[in-house]
């Protein structure tokens, strides 16, 4: 993420960090109950921020890259 | 990255994964929304059951007590299973049945662990939930209909894989996250697809995934039966099923199999001749008492007759991954914002499907969704797709290309 040249990381940088997230969301609140279920709330609910994010923003703001 | 050739494979393999399995994943999406809140809903319509709130002083009743204050109600038929509620050890469900098989036609007798009274006799088959829950697990159609959303489950995973790939040549060129409004409601549909199911693709894969697990369930014991508890039993073979009249102590046993292995609690209990035990034996499944050992249990063979235990066989790694599978798939261990989470994400994939469904019924236009959306493969000299993507007019739209 922190070379934005790199086609790679433009594409799947934010899938990946989303996933991760996930995945340790999911993992936290099996293993402990106190802070793994605060963590899982995070890691479930900032992808799914995001999507509301995206799905919603207006068409005026949204940027289209050129090739 | 894949070349267009290879891009018109994995396209391939998308769209009849999907298209195969799109209509059961929405049947499951939408029966297992008010799954995810069952304990909830149980308490809104009173079908839970709750213990009187009075002080108990003195001994709780003893295992065997309860067992034949629940046999009494239902004389004519044969106790499978008893368990003590996850929640609130003041409660035993009793689970009675015609014969030891497994079946569909049961009966719950909810019993006051303090008094041995029995308190309810709740019906968990039929009604609302039990509609969902059938049409979740198996459409009504036992182990076939369980087997078949299994694979229905696997097309899924399939889709899920394919999906990804599918990713890289329609973002290439496009920011995380984009939604072109301006363009055809196609084009904004693809990327709403493609948005939603890249961003909820660890969860779905992780619930299709366990949930594929689960509808292996009833094989994996029979396998256990076969594979592990076959050597134990050796000593046993011939015999025929303990009668109940001469079994011994339930509450002895019990002591036996709490005994055996230290800082368990009871899950349930399974009787002699029942899918989770053996004909000779009552086998008592204990639980840990930490988030995770919760969910892992240890089964304790108990001699139906001498209440002696016969061994506590560690559970093998099919069994393990059963239990752990579960959680993941139920989204019941991180308490009530999970849960909300869990059915968030349910509508996320209910639109990523019916999206993938809309893609699919808008695929007979002049211009395929690839041409118009300007996917990308990665060797662009070998492109059988179009490259880039020409701005979409009136005029062009008319033409096939």
């Amino acid at each position: 993420m922190s070379r934005p040249a790199s086609p790679f990381w433009r594409l799947w940088g934010w899938p990946l960090v989303l996933g991760l997230l996930t995945a340790s969301g999911l993992v936290s609140a099996l293993v402990c109950d106190h802070w793994g279920d605060a963590w899982s709330w995070v890691g479930l609910g900032v992808p799914l921020a995001v999507v509301t994010w995206f799905a919603w923003k207006r068409p005026g703001t949204e940027t289209r890259r050129d090739p | 990255m894949p070349s267009a050739r290879s891009l018109k494979t994995w396209s391939w393999l998308h769209k009849w994964s999907s298209l195969v399995c799109t209509l059961f994943m929405l049947l499951l999406c939408l029966t297992g929304l008010p799954l995810i809140f069952h304990h909830e809903i149980g308490h809104l319509l009173g079908t839970e059951v709750e213990p009187p709130q009075t002080v108990h002083n003195g001994p709780r009743a003893s295992l065997d007590e309860v067992v034949k204050a629940a046999h009494a109600r239902h004389p004519e038929r044969v106790v499978q299973f008893a368990s003590l509620d996850e929640d609130d050890d003041r409660l035993w469900f009793v689970t009675l049945t015609p014969t030891p098989d497994p079946t569909d036609d049961f009966r719950s007798v909810a019993v006051d662990a303090r008094t041995g009274q029995v308190l309810a006799e709740p019906r968990f088959d039929e009604g609302f939930m039990w509609v969902m829950f059938k049409l979740h697990v198996d459409l009504f159609a036992g182990l076939a209909g369980k087997l078949f959303l299994g694979a229905m489950g696997l097309l899924l995973l399939v889709a899920i894989v394919s999906g990804v790939v599918l990713y890289a040549p329609f973002m290439r060129k496009l920011d995380f996250g984009a939604v072109r409004r301006e363009r055809s409601a196609r084009v904004k549909w693809l990327d709403l697809h493609n948005l939603l199911g890249i961003v909820t693709l660890v969860w779905v894969f992780v619930v299709g995934a366990t949930g594929m697990i689960n509808t292996w369930a009833d094989l994996m014991i029979k396998v256990w039966q076969f594979d592990q508890l076959n050597t134990l039993l050796a000593p046993y073979r011939g015999q025929p099923l303990v009668p109940p009249a001469e079994r011994g102590s339930l509450q002895q046993s019990l002591d036996a199999a709490l005994a055996q292995v230290p800082d368990q609690k009871l899950a349930f209990l399974a009787f002699p001749g029942t899918a989770f035990s053996s004909p000779h034996h009552t086998t008592f499944f204990l639980r840990g008492q930490t988030p995770l050992t919760s969910r892992l249990l240890q089964p304790v063979l108990v001699d139906a007759r001498t209440a002696g235990v016969t061994a506590a066989p560690p559970l093998p790694w099919y069994l393990t991954a059963l239990l752990v599978s579960q959680p993941l798939h139920f989204g019941d261990y991180g308490g009530m914002p999970m849960k909300i989470l869990w059915a968030l994400l349910d509508i996320a994939t209910i639109v990523v499907l019916g999206s993938g469904l809309v893609l699919w019924f808008k695929r007979k236009q002049p211009r395929s969704l690839a041409e118009e959306a300007g996917a990308t493969p990665a060797d662009t000299t070998a492109a059988a797709l179009e490259p880039t993507a020409r701005p979409i007019t009136t005029t062009t739209r008319g033409i096939t290309p």
